[in-house]
């Protein structure tokens, strides 16, 4: 097994054969990723060195100390969070050799087309069609055959679309059984002529997401990723990891939404009320509550024990979000009647915390819904922590062709 | 806060919390408390021996030297998880820590090796409700002995000693044979609170008394989080048992979701209540940061155990009003306990500044 020591001196290997300061940004991330340590728990040649992740952190230390350029994680996360994790898993290593390397150096960015104007927390009744292109049928018995996929249908939501080079994309390939059953994953190149990529605008003004429309999109066979009518359960690792990345964040005291309150109360006294006050420690002792349940969580991530509050994790933030920051809104009082700015952008990076106290209020909105509705959540912690009896199904062994819509 | 606090469990720890759960199973369940606590003896004083003389608990703040265990206050927290799942009629939140914390401050070495045996019980006569920080009602001292009367004194029946702040500002310790010890009727009858009344009763100094009530209630105020905790969990780890099993309408009453929801809900709520709870144990053993984290450790564990409580009996339907049901037990201990120590209100005013929140 690799040692922290041995990671130590493959890095300061790295660094002395490709110095930081006189090599070029991509140069520099390709040969890290070269070097395995790019992700060290992945394989051999695929950026690790089939390490512990969390020797991670050392690599990430030696890096940092010495000036060398990062892979921007946050421009890519869907990339590094959601699709390698799903491509090392279900992948060709033909997909693997071809995908991973520019995703993690961030040259190819990617996006996630699963929402559907249709199916959001339904998600597995999704609409969207892939077809054989030569007409055939699309029976799992025929998978090898080769061939293609046309692809016609709508996702929503999809961060990155406009920028993006690749997707990850579930589509419904056979119609004639339960819906879990005919949904096939797929890897979609978005430079395709029949993708069109529209934004999205939202209750900020802006446009952090996009529609994307597909019509006849056509996806090599090569492009599949795991067996046909496997798509539910290749997802299932994409939805986790993203779990898992949400869960991992480490935050100092006022780290998050409650940092810029607590900053306005102290330097304008002369906004604070009785009620506000009452509010606000309430509000600032939940904050902090809150953090440390996120930092008992990562504490038992690292000591291999990962418990279910990750479920719980953002079920918490999403309400907190939403409290803190109205609570700031009505403490500005008439500058709370104004906002700093409705004009239609599409940012490449989002910040919950980032702008001023109306955007704030705004975006956090959609914490309760996106990643998972904070009812549908609240039912997976009855269901799959507590125990509790599941919601009655109706829809597990009608075939999706003949379900309501 | 240069280091993270450490905020799980050691092998130790669980280690000691599956000793003390069993010797609960063993000497206090749920019949046999709601049988004692009408009696003329609330507390179970044959736990207390095996908690104490069996397994050392009463010392585990104490240093070896003084014969405790020389442990910190992630064990004592640990252990007052367990007390309060089982709503023991134990005094060991008041005299194995409140009291112990008043000694250690004050330096009484010879009580504080009496306490740690458990032979001897303590209890610090400031009211349950008292936060720490907050104004105390004293007795008076004249010409060596000490007069007043003193309420709502926790556990107080059971004391062989009693720690009395005296309006000369110290803290005097008085034998419980020279004092009038008159129980209340009590909210909580698994933790009764009594008068403690002194007609000329000779005291020892200890010390200062200031300092070591703030530090004692400072202390019972961190570690009440950790009972809570417990209580908080036992309710609802029952409820959700229950409702499981408990079918209305050809079902398990668990399976609908109104009430799916808000089990989960108190899921996370007891979830949330582990992290500070643990963080205010492990500042207190460290002595890092420990004012803010028992200051939000108890503004978050009260509501969180009344909460829950609240929705054991609601969600129990009529059983839970039943005084044959324990449920009962762990409501009425959890709005105590919302009380003492200081409320969580009471804690939040402190909070603002600490952290330099002020007020208008």
């Amino acid at each position: 097994m690799t040692s922290a020591e041995e990671l130590r001196r493959r890095t300061q290997d790295l660094l002395a054969a490709h110095p930081p300061a006189s090599t070029d940004r991509l140069d520099f991330l390709r040969a890290r990723f070269d070097a395995g340590l790019a992700w060290v728990h992945y394989p051999e040649g695929l950026g690790g060195l089939g390490a512990p992740r969390s020797l991670q952190a050392v690599v990430d230390a030696e890096l940092e100390a010495a000036g060398a350029p990062d892979n921007d994680p946050r421009r890519i996360g869907i990339g590094l969070g959601m699709a390698a994790p799903t491509i090392l898993k279900y992948g060709t290593e033909e997909q693997k050799q071809r995908l991973l390397r520019p995703l993690w150096v961030g040259e190819e960015v990617w996006c996630q087309l699963f929402s559907e104007p249709g199916a959001g927390s339904d998600l597995a009744a999704l609409r969207t069609r892939a077809v054989r292109e030569d007409g055939g049928t699309s029976r799992s018995s025929e998978a090898e055959s080769g061939g293609g996929w046309v692809v016609n249908g709508q996702k929503v939501w999809t961060s990155s679309a406009h920028v993006a080079r690749w997707a990850i994309l579930i589509a419904r390939t056979d119609p004639d059984v339960p819906k879990h059953r005919g949904i096939t994953y797929f890897l979609c190149d978005m430079t395709d002529p029949g993708v069109e990529v529209r934004p999205l605008r939202q209750i900020t003004g802006e446009a952090e997401f996009n529609e994307v429309f597909l019509t006849d999109v056509r996806i090599p066979d090569s492009r599949r990723l795991g067996e046909v009518g496997d798509g539910w359960r290749v997802a299932q690792t994409t939805l986790n990891n993203e779990r898992v990345a949400i869960g991992g964040m480490r935050l100092p005291r006022e780290g998050g939404m409650i940092g810029p309150v607590s900053k306005t109360w102290r330097e304008r006294p002369e906004l604070r009320t009785h009620d506000l006050h009452q509010r606000l420690l309430k509000l600032w002792g939940e904050a902090e509550v809150a953090r440390l349940t996120g930092e008992r969580l990562r504490q038992q991530l690292v000591a291999g024990q990962p418990g279910p509050e990750g479920a719980g994790m953002k079920l918490a933030f999403a309400r907190l979000n939403q409290e803190i920051s109205g609570l700031e809104v009505e403490l500005l009082g008439e500058e709370g009647l104004l906002y700093d700015d409705w004009t239609m952008r599409r940012p490449e990076l989002v910040d919950f915390t980032g702008r001023e106290a109306g955007y704030r209020y705004l975006r956090s909105k959609g914490n309760s819904i996106e990643g998972g509705t904070s009812e549908v959540l609240l039912n997976i912690v009855a269901e799959r922590v507590l125990g509790l009896p599941s919601e009655p199904r109706t829809d597990k062994d009608v075939a999706w062709k003949d379900l309501a819509r | 806060m240069s280091a993270q606090p450490d905020l799980l469990y050691s092998e130790e720890e669980e280690a000691l919390r599956a000793a003390v759960r069993d010797l609960l199973a063993d000497h206090c369940d749920a019949p046999g408390v709601i049988a004692r606590i009408e009696s003329d003896a609330p507390h179970n004083l044959a736990l207390w021996k095996a908690l104490t003389d069996g397994m050392g608990l009463a010392g585990l703040l104490v240093p070896e030297a003084l014969d405790g265990q020389g442990a910190t206050h992630r064990e004592a927290a640990v252990v007052l998880e367990e007390l309060g799942r089982a709503v023991a009629p134990v005094p060991y939140l008041t005299s194995a820590v409140v009291a112990t914390e008043a000694l250690l401050a004050c330096g009484t070495d010879d009580l504080l090796t009496e306490l740690a045996s458990g032979t001897s019980i303590g209890a610090l006569a400031v009211a349950l409700n008292v936060a720490p920080g907050a104004a105390y009602k004293v007795v008076q001292h004249e010409n060596g002995l000490l007069h007043g009367e003193l309420t709502g004194i926790a556990d107080a029946a059971v004391a062989d000693v009693l720690l009395v702040p005296a309006d000369d500002g110290g803290l005097y310790a008085v034998d419980a044979t020279a004092a009038t010890v008159t129980p209340q009727v009590s909210l909580d009858l698994t933790r009764p609170l009594a008068t403690v009344t002194l007609d000329g009763a000779p005291g020892r100094l200890l010390g200062d008394a200031e300092p070591a009530v703030r530090r004692s209630l400072r202390a019972g105020a961190g570690l009440l989080a950790s009972e809570q905790l417990g209580l908080a969990d036992w309710t609802l780890t029952e409820t959700v048992r229950y409702l499981k099993d408990r079918k209305q309408f050809n079902r398990p009453v668990g399976g609908f979701q109104s009430l799916k929801h808000r089990l989960a809900q108190l899921w996370l709520e007891v979830a949330n209540l582990r992290a500070a709870a643990r963080n205010a144990a492990d500042a207190l053993s460290t002595g890092q940061d420990a004012d803010v984290a028992v200051t939000v450790a108890q503004a978050y564990a009260a509501p969180v155990a009344v909460h829950a409580a609240e929705e054991a009996l609601q969600l129990h339907g009529g059983i839970g009003m039943t005084w044959e049901h324990p449920v009962h037990l762990y409501l009425k201990r959890a709005k105590a306990d919302s009380i003492a120590y200081g409320t969580a209100g009471a804690h939040r005013e402190a909070l603002a500044g600490l952290v330099d929140l002020q007020a208008p």
